[in-house]
């Protein structure tokens, strides 16, 4: 009862999903969107009409002004700065345009010119001693904050009366004030347009790139040649341009020269900048953050101003703000890696009925037994986790290396040895085809081809990205073993899609079905998805039918097979399942059954605690990772199965000398070839009562002509 | 041949004895003894705050919410006695609301890691924003009868002394005392060298840095109360104000680099002397507040400049986030 119920829990819980979003760029920017929908929503309940068209419109106005500095802002921040006198080059570029045009009566195009160059300029003074002389952008702009307050202070002392006494009436300056197009305001349609426009620049334009690359190090930066100095202090002047055009559409909105017009305005900016996700320090961003911090703060404190709120209030409630983000944004910066790897492995119920006897006495077709201890040992100590073997038809042995280099040792003896292709990841499973060339499955890489002479070619290494999957599943981390139909597709398994090369025993742990099947056609060169949902799927063979093939899941300890071809095609059947170890590659036999290597042989604590979903969380949640539960893979053997699942022999090495590891065995000419990925060699096993000039792929593609 | 190069502290009391001789030649009334004593009597509380602030920057910190602490616990003490608590009572309170907000930023700086700089702008808002809207009736908080006997702190002298630079002196040898003579002090010096060094030395660099604000709330907190007893008010609205930029503008020019590690008492005094003695030439030549400003802030941004061009930062070296 209890058991079932864990299950049904595990298996329609979709837990893998918390590790996967958080570990998405995206959700930076979803937590402040949903702090926005939360304050829109608790405001619009207890202020009536907050949502009508007319508050709307009003709330746009206002936030394309802000949005602008918030631009402004985010993109000094995210260029490893700070702009704190934008409250004052906000008030004095208000200033020039109401100078202009009240009291020199300059036509409006020019005014918006004059004032965008004055904002520029005001900024480029920030640029050029932030950028070229490299003071500290915190204690520069505080500086010019104050000087450029004080500036405006006394113009404003000699000028507010004549600009107090004016009222231009013209209808391009009163639209920029004012008007709207479908009722979208002015403003709000300039700074969609910037905002689109800023966006593009940031992600897909050199200079943006060269801006996050600046914020991100900037000495790393320097040393790859990017213009440093020059970068940094034109972001300054566009900090104050942008200032400049939310200046022009205040002034025409509005018309006054209030002395304490931007006052406290950097504050406001830069907790919406902070709230909207953009870091501190620079080089993480974005024009949608930015959007998102100003909605909230002007939401927040509008609702505020709204409900009548004391000042202090007001104050309060944007000082807490801004603290609590900080507090957040830095913390999750820190801890962003180690929450994600603490959350990231999600296990599910997996359950096993006790396996059948191995011992010794017991009986049946895994007893254990000592044929493969006097194995002949092939390249000793000169080769690293040789994971699939294969001979090709001129005798010469294939194997892996660790280092990313495929092996060839000679025929008869196998003493020599060479580089035969370099690919540079893991060579996992290998397979010829008709006209020999190599294929290998590369871990972390791909699909990968090998001509006769040694070329090394990529076959594939993307499959159709399936909808309902977060992680990006179009990118192959972890291609396994292959087999090619006779019809040119070829068949490999891909044992997670949640985890690299590295870890991927891991997997193991989890026991969930990540892993898939995916078919690669030759013909056409496109690839496909063919199975989804396994666990861990390894081994993959032709069936001697040729209308399906056989797999081996791993951590399901099972042998399967899929119809890709005649009346069941599509169709999954259980060949073999209950299996008293892990299965790994699997080949075919000279008498026509198949080959089956256990990389390792279950245990008792394994498979309890693969009922325990909840015991294995918790263990990976507060266990250091080296003492982890992990499936066995120290001692395994290799067994002979026929068509119907049936077990007919099993070749063990009990002494675990010589070769007690195995993940793939190749007949060949009446020997039994053997590669482990943890061994230093490769066995060679001499077969009795076997055909003596067996070979896989003459037997596969025809006799050589 | 050597190459001739001066250190900011020389620079700026030479700037300092330029402009005092030429102030002295040229304006009428400025070398007085009456005249002087005003003069430092105007910055004895700049140099108060400067010396708050230098320990924190000496520890690679920056503290813009001092003038909140000069504002709303002094201003507590004159609203509680207003309303009729005893003064200790309510100095007593001061002192706790001063000692609980230094922990604030002390935590946040230490703990949370939020940069020193954002952390004390929002906390000195959060400050200011609960002084406003739950503590004080008025803007300015009025003296009161209960306070009879208190204004002595900034009013009159002592040996001939005005009293408030008495209270900047005693401030001084204080700071001085925990800067040179303390463990605590060497500390502060060590943690704003290198953070990462002091901490794998052993240094205890948390509970350090909160300690070091929590004694700048409390400086912070007396500058106010010195404040108040010399104009017989709290002028709460001073939150407002350009001070805080003052009090940079003492430690910056004073010498002590925004980088940490180096300078001390002495640079504050030389700070606050050179800005008071700007700022008592300017108002006797009758220049405006937001003229005033305008040079101060030219003024620093010369210093500044001058500091980087003398003392250039390495594009190597400079540290990310180093803002």
């Amino acid at each position: 009862m209890r058991d079932t119920l864990t299950s049904l829990r595990y298996r329609y819980w979709p837990d893998h999903l918390l590790g996967e979003i958080l570990s998405k760029r995206w959700t930076e920017t979803a937590i402040p969107v949903i702090l926005l929908l939360i304050v829109g929503f608790a405001l619009s309940r207890s202020i009536d009409h907050f949502l009508s068209p007319a508050s709307l419109a009003d709330t746009a106005r206002q936030a394309g002004e802000i949005g602008f500095i918030g631009l402004g802002m985010a993109l000094v921040v995210i260029v490893g700065g700070i702009d704190l006198s934008v409250g004052s080059i906000f008030a004095l570029t208000d200033f020039c345009a109401l100078y202009l045009l009240d009291v020199l009566n300059w036509p409006v195009p020019a005014v918006v010119v004059a004032t965008l160059a004055c904002g520029a300029l005001l900024g480029a003074v920030n640029g050029v001693l932030i950028g070229y002389l490299r003071l500290r952008a915190f204690i520069t702009t505080l500086i010019t904050l104050i000087i450029y307050r004080s500036a405006f202070d006394l113009l404003i002392q000699r000028y507010s009366n004549s600009i107090a006494a004016a009222f231009p009436d013209i209808p391009s300056w009163n639209f920029i004030g004012g008007g709207d197009v479908l009722g979208i305001p002015s403003v709000a349609l300039v700074y969609i347009a910037i905002a689109i426009f800023g966006h593009i620049f940031m992600t897909r334009l050199r200079p943006g790139w060269h801006i996050t690359a600046i914020g991100g190090s900037r000495r790393s930066a320097y040393n790859s040649g990017i213009p440093v100095r020059r970068t940094i202090a034109l972001c300054y002047v566009a900090s104050g341009a942008l200032t400049s055009i939310a200046a022009l559409f205040f002034a025409a909105r509005l018309g006054t020269v209030g002395g304490d017009i931007g006052v406290g305005l950097e504050v406001i900016v830069l907790t919406a900048t902070v709230l909207g996700g953009i870091t501190l320090g620079g080089g993480k961003g974005s024009v949608a953050k930015s959007l998102v911090g100003v909605l909230i703060v002007l939401l927040i404190t509008n609702g505020l101003t709204t409900l009548n709120a004391r000042g202090g209030i007001n104050r309060m409630a944007l000082a807490g703000i801004l603290l609590i983000a900080a507090m957040v944004d830095i913390r999750w910066q820190k801890n962003r890696t180690r929450i994600i790897s603490k959350v990231y492995v999600a296990p599910t119920y997996h359950a096993l009925p006790p396996p059948p006897a191995t011992e010794i006495g017991q009986g049946g077709p895994f007893e254990q037994n000592d044929k493969l201890r006097d194995v002949e040992l092939i390249g000793l100590g000169r080769i690293e986790a040789p994971e699939d073997v294969i001979l090709d038809r001129n005798n010469n042995l294939y194997a892996g290396s660790r280092h990313g280099d495929i092996m060839r040792f000679f025929a008869p003896d196998y003493q020599r040895m060479e580089v035969f292709a370099h690919i540079g990841g893991q060579p996992l499973g290998m397979a010829f085809d008709r006209q020999d060339n190599l294929y290998v499955c590369i871990g972390g890489m791909g699909l990968y081809r090998i001509t006769p002479d040694g070329t090394v070619e990529k076959a594939t290494d993307e499959t159709n990205r399936s909808m309902h999957s977060v992680n990006d599943d179009s990118r192959l981390r972890l291609a396994d073993d292959l087999d090619i139909t006779d019809d040119g597709l070829i068949f490999f398994s891909e044992a997670t899609v949640r985890y690299e090369m590295d870890e991927w025993p891991i997997d193991g742990l989890e026991a969930r079905g990540n892993g898939r099947i995916i078919c690669y056609d030759t013909k056409t060169g496109a690839t496909h998805t063919a199975l989804r949902g396994l666990k861990f799927p390894n081994g993959i063979c032709v069936a001697s039918d040729g209308q399906s093939i056989l797999f081996a899941e791993t951590f399901g300890c099972s042998i399967k097979r899929l119809w890709f071809a005649g009346p069941k095609k599509g169709q999954v059947e259980v060949v073999m399942d209950n299996l008293p170890g892990y299965p790994d590659n699997i080949n075919l036999a000279s008498d026509g059954n198949y080959w089956l290597a256990l990389v390792g042989m279950r245990s008792p604590s394994l498979d309890l605690a693969w009922k325990m979903p909840g015991f294995r969380r918790r263990m990976a949640k507060r266990v250091p990772v080296d003492e982890w539960l992990f499936p066995n893979i120290n001692t395994g053997c290799v067994v002979k199965f026929n068509e119907q699942g049936k077990i007919l022999e099993s070749f063990w090495d009990l002494r675990g000398e010589n070769h007690p590891m195995i993940t793939s065995m190749r007949e060949h000419r009446g020997y039994l070839y053997l590669g482990g990925i943890m061994n230093n060699r490769i066995g060679r096993y001499k077969l009795d009562n076997v055909d003596p000039n067996f070979v896989q792929y003459d037997k596969r593609w025809g006799k050589l002509s | 041949m050597k190459r001739l190069r001066f250190n900011q502290q020389e620079i700026v009391f030479a700037v300092f004895a330029v402009l005092f001789l030429a102030f002295s030649i040229f304006l009428r009334g400025f070398l007085t003894p009456e005249n002087m004593l005003t003069l430092l009597q105007n910055v004895a509380v700049l140099g108060i705050l400067g010396l708050a602030m230098a320990l924190v920057v000496i520890g690679r910190g920056i503290d813009i919410s001092l003038i909140a602490a000069l504002a709303v616990p002094p201003g507590l003490v004159l609203q509680m006695v207003q309303n009729g608590h005893s003064l200790p009572a309510s100095l007593l309170t001061a002192v706790l609301l001063t000692i609980a907000f230094g922990l604030v930023n002390g935590w946040l700086i230490a703990y949370a890691e939020v940069p020193s700089l954002f952390a004390t702008l929002a906390t000195g808002l959060l400050l200011a924003g609960l002084g406003q809207a739950a503590l004080f009736q008025l803007d300015v908080v009025q003296w009161s009868d209960g306070m009879q006997g208190f204004e002595r702190l900034g009013q009159g002298t002592i040996l001939g002394i005005p009293t408030s630079i008495v209270m900047f002196a005693i401030a001084c040898v204080v700071v001085a005392f925990l800067l040179r003579q303390t463990r605590w002090g060497a500390y502060i010096y060590a943690i704003g060298d290198n953070p990462y060094a002091a901490r794998v030395t052993g240094i205890p660099s948390r509970p350090i840095i909160v300690l070091q604000y929590v004694v700048a709330a409390l400086i912070g907190c007396f500058a106010g109360l010195v404040m108040a007893a010399s104009v017989n008010s709290m002028p709460t609205r001073v939150f407002n104000s350009t001070l805080i930029y003052d009090v940079i503008l003492v430690v910056v020019l004073g010498g002590i680099g925004l980088s940490g590690g180096r300078g001390g008492v002495l640079n504050v005094i030389i700070g606050t002397l050179l800005i008071g003695t700007m700022l008592n030439g300017m108002t006797i030549m009758d220049i405006s507040y937001a003229g005033q400003n305008l040079v101060k802030g030219v003024v620093l941004l010369l210093a500044v400049i001058t500091d980087s061009f003398l003392n250039p930062r390495n594009e190597e070296t400079a540290q990310q986030g180093d803002i």
